[in-house]
Formats: structure tokens, C-alpha cells, sequence
């Protein structure tokens, strides 16, 4: 089997979870190319090699320095022809995954989304997915001979070694109608921690009352390196952003660390950060239901916890 | 103006999840049904825009009969017909080639989705059908404006947003805050009786991956309470226990 990587980069530096990418193509082959795009240097491409990469496709034609779903899902089609890849791997992401359903499509591949294990193929290529949203798993049998994954965080460790890939300039072909969707304008949280990506999330709920008690959880944050999310009614009440809803219905974390602050514990606010590997949950009803998926809870007013809190990591740190 | 919503009948977002035949069934035992939530809010859209520009309205759904009645809150919503391609939804691109193939038949100007199903988290078939008919397709949508053959859309990318021109037809996978869930008035729930529900059958059975089984997550250890007045204890624990500062 040989395997195509697409990662993605941002300000110039390949996203982590396009990284566990690269490094789960490698637990799959030993033959791994990647393809990225747009403004990245070369020696941050060659690092890839690190990971597992033995070479890279490098896109870097100003027509796709953003990610036009169409444009790009032709030319990864195109670059796993160069490469002579049976199988394409990337993260799980909003531009990944819409990415990866094009070229399913164009190659005739047998498409696994949410995946959250390594493939067995020991019969056939099983492979684990989740669903329900965090609730279950299944195991699905890809039946075409050439495969797409999108890949959960935390599908694969992460593990430097020393090797570096060699970056090869590749041109793809645009097609018709590959450009017709035109990205007019890109807005960035600048500086933060982005959510999906973080290590460690701190989140505020409606028992933080309002918009103007955020500093606390900010300074939390900011203390820990952490990025900051919220429930669904807070960010529907705009207090808050609504890229930083967490849940069913907003974005699904995976962190080390997911501090919730004044949320209930709604299954539906649950379904988002159940992949967390530990969850501390700070409330002041001892019954709220979130306590029963934590890991570490304090009942108590946030107003007093977090600041204290607050003070006694600062003074670890 | 021809407008298509694509929508999954889902188990409610607060249902319990469990496993029948040898993890290899959905056990339907007390679990009650939706509208998947993602494609309530295009569906929603889709009615803002029905009575803003004039449009007809049709919803689909590949699904076994158990699906009706989900199919008929939709009409009750505001749909004016459905269609039912009346088979098993096991596979995404089994879903896929079925929408697609209903979607060219019918000529439709837009095609709206959920970004994701929530039993399958595919987040898929918006694209795979846009591939298959030659359309852009665009997911995640949060808001969607119409100016004539024109569409103004906002795409939400990690931490922040994207501007998006494109003209019609075009497939999109819908989220929040695009339009606020709609409910069924009385007046909408009468007239959905009576609304046309044509039922198909599939073409074709290419699919790309079959299920094996399904599983439960490990169950979690119990939590490990600390007084709110010993912050410090939290942190130790975080520190040396969970190794995670
Ligand atoms: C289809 C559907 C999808 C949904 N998707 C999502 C989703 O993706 N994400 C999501 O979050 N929700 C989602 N919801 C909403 C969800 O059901 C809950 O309503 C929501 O999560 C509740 O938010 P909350 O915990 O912030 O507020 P509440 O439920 O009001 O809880 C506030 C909590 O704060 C505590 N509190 C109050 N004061 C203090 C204090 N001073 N100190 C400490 N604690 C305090 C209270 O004890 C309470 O537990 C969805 C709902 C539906 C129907
Ligand atoms: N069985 C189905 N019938 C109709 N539409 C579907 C079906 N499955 C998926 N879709 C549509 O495709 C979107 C994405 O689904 P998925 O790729 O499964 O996450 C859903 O939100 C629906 O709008």
C-alpha cells in the first residue's frame, strides 16, 4: 500500500492534527507522500520526515493559498495519481472532510470519516469509526481497493523521530468549475488557542451569567495555554463566539485537559467532549449531571473557585 | 425556484445508545426519532427562503418506512412534497448516488443538507453528491443570503469564518446559526396529511464501506470529588495524578 498525507498548515507552520495524519499513514505504509499547499517553507515541509513522510508535493500556485473544497479535492486526486497511492489520509477537519467526500468520489474509493483507530487488515481493511456523536464506535469494512480516511485527534500518538522528507514542486491541472465558489473574505480569531486543536480547553456555561464575567475564564485560560469554549445557550445569547460552542451541535473536542465551568452537563453539550482524556467540572449544584462524566469535580461558586484556582496554577507555574 | 432538503431521521439528541444482535442492530427499543438537527436548520433556511423569493419546496430521505413520520414533520414544516427512496441508508455513498440520482431528475437550484448526520458523522454526502452531479459543494454553511442567481454564504473553518460567492446550483451542508429551528403550527400539521409522499425505489447498490460491529466507549471510573475550599489538592492531582500540567 502507499499512502498520500494531506496536511494542512496554518501562518505557515502544518497543523498538529495534520501531523497524527502523516504519522498514522506511516503506521499504515512505509511509503508515504504528502501533499500541502500554499505559503510554507521548505525545511517546515521537510520536517514532516519526521513523522514519516518520505516526500512532499508541494502546491504552492497563489490559486490556492485558501481552501477552495473543489480545487483542492482535484488537485489531491491528481497528486495520488503522481504518487501511485491506493490510500489518501487526513485529518478530521472543516476543510478535510468536505475535501475528502470529493475524492472518494472522483477515485471510486471507499470513504471513512471520524476515524479513532488504526486499520486492521488482518481481513480485509477494517477500520473503527466514531458515531453517534461520541456515544459509540463501529467498525466498518472498506469494500473498494483504494481508500480515503479523515482521521480523529488522537487516532495515532505522535512520536518525533529524525528522518526528512524531500519537497518537490507539483503543479495540478485546475478543472472546469473548480474555482467557481470564490472565498471573498477569511476572518481569524488572531492569536488563541484554536479549540479544536487545543491541548487544554477551559469552558463557561449560562452559571457564569453573563458576558462580562468572562475575564475569569479568560485568565484561567491564558494561565493554562488553553483555548476557550462555551455552551450552546451562551454562544446562542452572544455572549460569546460561536465557533466556541461545544456539543452535539458545535465543535467536538479532544483535549487532555476540559475544564467545564458552570455548564449542567447536558447530553447534548456531552456528545462534544467526551473524547476529553480528563474533564474536571466546577458547579455549585452537586447534582448536576456533568459530575457523572468528570473525572475531578469542586461544588462551589465560580466566582470564588476560578479565581483561585487561577492563582494556585499561576503559582506552580 | 426549485429548492431540495435532504434530511436523516436520527434518534433524538438525548437518546441512550445501545446494541442489539450481537452489536451488529440499532436498538430502537424506546428511543424516539428526529429530524437530524443539522438538517432541521437547512430545512429552516430553506423556508425563509421559500417565502421570501417564492420557491417550491421538496424534501427527501432515504429511509424505510419508519421514516414517515419524521418525513411528515418536515412537511409540516413548511415542505410542500417528499420523496422517500425507500431503502436502508447503510452507506454514504449508497446515500449519496440515491440523492443524487433524485436531485438531477428533479433539476433543483439548490440542494440543502445538514453539515453531518448525527447516528452515521459521516459529514459527507453534501460533497459526494456535489462530485457526482459536477456542483460546488459547500459545508459547513452557517448563513446563506440569495441575491438573484447569486448566493452569499459564511463557511465556519477552525476559529473563525469564510466568506463564500457562488452561483446556483450549488450543494450545501448546513449548521447554526444559519436559521432558528422551525416548529410545526396546527394549520402545517393538517396540511402535511395531505401533502404528496412519493415513494421510490433505489437505483443501484454500490456502496464503499459495510459495517462490521458496532461498540461502546469503556465505561468512566468514578469521579473523585475536592472541596471547594482546597483548590490546591485540585491542582496536585492534575499535576501528578492525571499528569496533564
Ligand atoms: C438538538 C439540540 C442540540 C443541542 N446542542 C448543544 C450543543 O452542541 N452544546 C451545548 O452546550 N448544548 C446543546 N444543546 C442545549 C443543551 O440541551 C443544554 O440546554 C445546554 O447545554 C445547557 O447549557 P448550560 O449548561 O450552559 O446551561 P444550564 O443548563 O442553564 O446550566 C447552568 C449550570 O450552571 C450552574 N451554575 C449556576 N450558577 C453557578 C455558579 N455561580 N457557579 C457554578 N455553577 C453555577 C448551574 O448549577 C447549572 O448546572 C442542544 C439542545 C438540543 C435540543
Ligand atoms: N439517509 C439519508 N436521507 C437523506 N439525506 C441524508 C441521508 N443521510 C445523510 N443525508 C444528508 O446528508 C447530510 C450529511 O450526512 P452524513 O454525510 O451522513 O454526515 C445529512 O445532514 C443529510 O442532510
Amino acid at each position: 500500500m502507499s499512502v498520500l498525507v494531506f496536511v494542512e498548515s496554518a501562518e505557515g507552520k502544518i497543523k498538529k492534527t495534520s501531523l497524527e495524519a502523516v504519522a498514522y499513514g506511516a503506521k499504515m505504509s512505509d511509503e508515504v507522500v504528502v501533499v500541502a499547499f500554499g505559503n510554507v517553507a521548505s525545511d517546515e515541509l521537510e520536517s514532516t520526515g519526521k513523522y514519516g513522510a518520505n516526500k512532499v508535493l508541494h502546491i504552492s500556485d497563489d490559486s490556492y493559498n485558501d481552501g477552495v473544497i473543489q480545487a483542492y479535492a482535484t488537485a489531491i486526486a491528481q497528486a495520488m495519481d503522481q504518487s501511485g497511492a491506493d490510500a489518501l489520509v487526513m485529518a478530521n477537519s472543516s476543510l478535510g472532510t468536505p475535501v475528502a467526500a470529493r475524492v472518494a468520489i472522483k477515485k471510486g474509493a471507499g470513504l471513512v470519516t471520524n476515524v479513532s483507530d488504526l486499520p486492521d487488515t488482518s481481513n480485509g481493511f477494517e477500520v473503527k469509526k466514531s458515531i453517534y456523536t461520541g456515544k459509540a464506535f463501529a467498525t466498518v469494512k472498506v469494500d473498494k481497493a483504494i481508500k480515503v480516511l479523515a482521521i480523529k485527534k488522537n487516532a495515532v500518538e505522535l512520536v518525533e523521530g529524525s528522518g526528512s522528507a524531500a519537497v518537490e514542486a507539483f503543479s495540478p491541472n485546475a478543472q472546469d468549475g473548480d474555482f467557481a465558489t470564490k472565498i471573498t473574505a477569511t476572518k481569524k480569531a488572531e492569536g488563541d488557542v484554536l479549540l479544536p486543536e487545543a491541548e487544554i480547553v477551559v469552558s463557561g456555561g449560562r452559571g457564569l451569567k453573563g458576558p462580562e464575567n468572562w475575564g475569569m475564564i479568560e485568565d484561567l485560560a491564558k494561565t493554562l495555554g488553553a483555548a476557550t469554549g462555551c455552551s450552546k445557550p451562551v454562544s446562542d445569547m452572544d455572549w460569546r463566539p460561536h465557533h466556541e460552542h461545544v456539543g452535539q451541535t458545535g465543535v467536538k473536542v479532544a483535549p487532555n485537559l476540559y475544564i467545564a465551568v458552570g455548564i449542567s452537563g447536558a447530553i447534548q453539550h456531552l456528545a462534544g467532549v467526551n473524547s476529553s482524556k480528563n474533564i474536571v467540572v466546577i458547579n455549585k449544584d452537586p447534582e448536576a449531571p456533568f459530575f457523572k462524566a468528570a473525572d475531578y469535580g469542586i461544588v462551589g461558586d465560580a466566582f470564588e473557585v476560578l479565581p483561585k484556582l487561577t492563582e494556585a496554577i499561576k503559582a506552580l507555574k | 425556484m426549485k429548492i431540495l432538503v435532504c434530511i436523516t431521521h436520527v434518534p433524538d439528541t438525548t437518546s441512550r445508545i445501545s446494541f442489539t444482535d450481537n452489536d451488529t442492530k440499532f436498538d430502537t427499543n424506546g428511543v424516539q426519532f428526529i429530524i437530524g438537527p443539522y438538517d432541521d436548520y437547512a430545512l429552516a433556511r430553506a423556508v425563509e427562503l421559500k417565502e421570501a423569493n417564492g420557491a417550491t419546496l421538496t424534501v427527501l430521505n432515504v429511509g424505510l418506512a419508519d421514516a414517515e413520520p419524521t418525513i411528515r414533520k418536515a412537511l409540516a414544516i413548511g415542505a410542500d412534497d417528499a420523496i422517500r427512496v425507500n431503502a436502508e441508508p447503510s452507506d454514504s455513498l449508497f446515500v449519496a448516488n440515491q440523492i443524487a440520482h433524485y436531485a438531477k431528475e428533479g433539476g433543483y437550484d439548490l440542494i440543502l443538507m445538514g453539515r453531518e448526520s448525527i447516528d452515521f458523522n459521516g459529514g459527507v454526502v453534501h460533497g459526494m453528491v456535489g462530485e457526482i452531479l459536477g456542483l460546488p459543494s459547500i459545508s459547513p454553511v452557517m448563513t446563506l443570503e440569495l441575491d438573484g442567481n447569486t448566493a452569499q454564504l459564511s463557511r465556519e473553518i477552525e476559529g473563525g469564518k469564510e466568506q463564500i460567492e457562488v452561483d446556483l446550483p450549488f450543494v450545501a451542508g448546513c449548521q447554526e446559526p444559519i436559521a432558528e429551528w422551525k416548529i410545526p403550527n396546527m394549520r402545517g400539521i393538517m396540511t402535511a396529511r395531505t401533502k404528496p409522499l412519493n415513494v421510490v425505489e433505489p437505483v443501484g447498490d454500490e456502496t464503499g464501506a459495510t459495517l462490521v460491529n458496532f461498540e461502546m466507549p469503556p465505561a468512566k471510573g468514578a469521579v473523585k470529588m475536592i472541596d471547594a475550599d482546597n483548590v490546591g489538592e485540585l491542582v496536585d492531582l492534575l499535576k501528578n495524578e492525571a499528569k496533564v500540567l
